[in-house]
């Protein structure tokens, strides 16, 4: 790609060579800060997870040798299956909801309204940037027993079912469900917004002409033209479905009992206090494959013509 | 046009607003309520009782919090930022060796949980004595935003036209220079957008500092408040009034980069 301009006639063929090889070695000096640290503090780490995972180790006496015997608690464990079926529960409300809100809201509002629209996309988009700690220790008071979910539910008559929705054995893994749902939203909202400008408005003319009523071109022209970026909303938003951790720990804790307990929280649980490493990387590494499977699954479909 | 329709859109938008402040309000309405007041939903202020920032910020030790965070911050974000834009310029305009396949390596650390990474790093970090130092934890994040960074400057590189990287070169210009003198002063937005996310991101980590750093006066202001909600019969003003606090500055750098923020996350993911 750089080699489209002339060699200067009066350069030796020799030296320009030379000078070509060393910017190309060069490179790799560039490069070598990010490689390096990116090596040692992420990928080595992973891999010595990798290597753990093979081992039973408490974190204090001598590592034993157990084989695929991690691998094979995970699949059979109550409670880690436990974890995984609510992470699959949690993509449900991380992403499904989100962006089928997302692709209404951007539908409805992106070829009304133009005034304002700055000031909404900031708005929506705040959840987004707040540490998800804070978000919490927000929606605990929005959930608890005097809180506005339930001040809302007496306001208009439905008080019997107002109850400590954090603390119910049916409603927690909802209620943090649904606090993603928030923090994800406003975001799926924004990126379908800004990939409807890129449609053009004569495809829409077309089809008013044809007779399409708002329902039908919503289904037959803005979601698959979104195609893009529905596939990066979905990749984005799994990736924080499955490796959820800092908002169940700080909402839940993984109860009550073990019914908001996700991988995350089980890793944190057994590595730094159960005493488990090995089992904690051997969950940890089944999340890493699966999160990748998932991304590479995604993005291979978006990729394919409709 | 129906009525119905032409509503549809504010009343969508409308709705959208009250559900992203509802809860805020409870947030603002629960922190300047008297101290030892309990959890309540909204409710009209009993006077404003501002002194819980005051407990927040110094009895609850969050001044101080935030203080340790930022010192995190001021060592991730311009290293970071640095190492990232290096990256990204060799992939970019040079022919590295093996190029495509460091790409592809550095790109597989976007879909990596910090769950696979957080305990050997913490094993490990011990031994080397740097648990419990800010210094492991900036490390470790570091290493963590390369992937992204070398990503977004790499695509922010290729996007400058060639011309300039010739006509510096037949200037005699090295690379180094090539970069600071004529790259780097046209960049001054794609820099700007991922030094802004990457205070954010580095602002709001959890699980890391979490972990790597159990000295109560080294905590990051998340993870203090983290031990905070823990804590036994906990002041619910005062608590309310740390969030706050916490937030205060990643909302700040939002507000005012509010654009750079949302065109980052945006392309950033697109470009993906």
């Amino acid at each position: 790609m750089l080699d489209i301009a002339p060699a200067p006639v009066t350069a030796p063929p020799r030296a320009r060579q030379r000078r070509r090889r060393r910017r190309r070695w060069s490179g790799l000096l560039y490069l070598a800060p990010a490689l390096l640290l990116y090596t040692l503090f992420t990928v080595l780490p992973a891999l010595h997870t990798a290597y753990l995972s093979f081992f039973n180790w408490d974190g204090v006496t001598l590592p034993s040798f157990a084989g695929l015997g991690n691998y094979r608690s995970v699949v059979a464990d109550p409670e880690l299956r436990a974890a995984a079926e609510h992470a699959g529960t949690l993509i449900l409300f991380f992403s499904v909801l989100p962006i089928a809100l997302g692709l209404v809201c951007a539908a409805i509002v992106a070829r009304r309204r133009r005034r304002g629209l700055a000031v909404i996309r900031a708005v929506v988009f705040l959840p987004q940037v707040l540490p998800l700690v804070a978000v919490g220790i927000i929606w605990r008071w929005v959930y608890a027993e005097q809180g506005t979910v339930n001040q809302v539910l007496q306001a208009v008559g439905l008080g019997r079912w107002a109850q400590a929705w954090l603390g119910s054995f049916d409603w927690a893994l909802v209620a943090v469900g649904v606090v993603g749902t928030w923090v994800v939203s406003g975001l799926c909202m924004v990126l379908f917004l800004s990939g409807t400008q890129r449609i053009d408005g004569e495809i829409y003319e077309a089809s008013r002409v044809d007779g399409a009523g708002p329902v039908r071109e919503f289904l037959s022209i803005t979601v698959p033209l979104l195609r893009p970026e529905i596939a990066v909303a979905l990749s984005i938003t799994v990736i924080a479905a499955l490796s959820s951790f800092d908002l169940v720990y700080i909402t839940t804790g993984g109860g009550p009992g073990t019914t908001t307990v996700v991988p995350g929280i089980l890793i944190y649980r057994l590595a730094f206090g159960g005493g488990a490493v090995g089992l904690a990387s051997a969950l940890a590494v089944v999340l890493t494959l699966v999160i990748f499977a998932v991304v590479l699954v995604i993005t291979r479909l978006s990729r394919e013509r409709p | 046009m129906s009525l119905p329709r032409r509503l549809a859109a504010p009343a969508v938008l409308t709705l959208f607003l009250v559900a992203v402040f509802v809860p805020f309000l409870s947030l603002l309405s629960a922190s300047i309520q008297p101290a030892g007041t309990p959890l309540t939903g909204l409710e009209a202020p009993h006077g404003l009782h501002l002194e819980n920032f005051g407990t927040a910020w110094s009895k609850a030790g969050f001044g101080r919090l935030l203080l340790s965070s930022g010192l995190v911050a001021v060592a991730v974000v311009p290293a970071s930022v640095l190492f990232a834009t290096l990256a990204g310029y060799a992939l970019a305009t040079m022919e590295v060796p093996g190029g495509r396949k460091i790409f592809g390596y550095l790109l597989l650390g976007l879909a990596l949980p910090a769950e696979v990474t957080v305990i050997p790093l913490y094993y490990d970090l011990r031994a080397l004595g740097l648990t419990d130092t800010r210094y492991g934890l900036a490390l470790v994040e570091i290493a963590a935003f390369m992937p992204f960074g070398t990503f977004w400057m790499r695509s922010h590189f290729a996007t400058m036209p060639t011309g300039l990287i010739e006509a510096a070169r037949l200037d005699g210009a090295t690379s180094w220079s090539t970069l600071w003198r004529i790259l780097l002063p046209n960049s001054r937005p794609a820099v700007t957008t991922l030094g802004v996310l990457y205070f954010v991101w580095c602002w709001n980590q959890f699980l890391l500092p979490l972990i790597l750093i159990q000295d109560p006066a080294r905590r990051t202001a998340p993870a203090g408040l983290g031990y905070f909600t823990g804590e036994y019969n906990v002041d619910i003003p005062s608590l309310a009034a740390a969030t706050l606090i916490v937030i205060a500055p990643v909302v700040a750098i939002y507000l005012f980069f509010q654009r750079h923020f949302i065109r980052g996350v945006l392309d950033g993911a697109l470009k993906g």
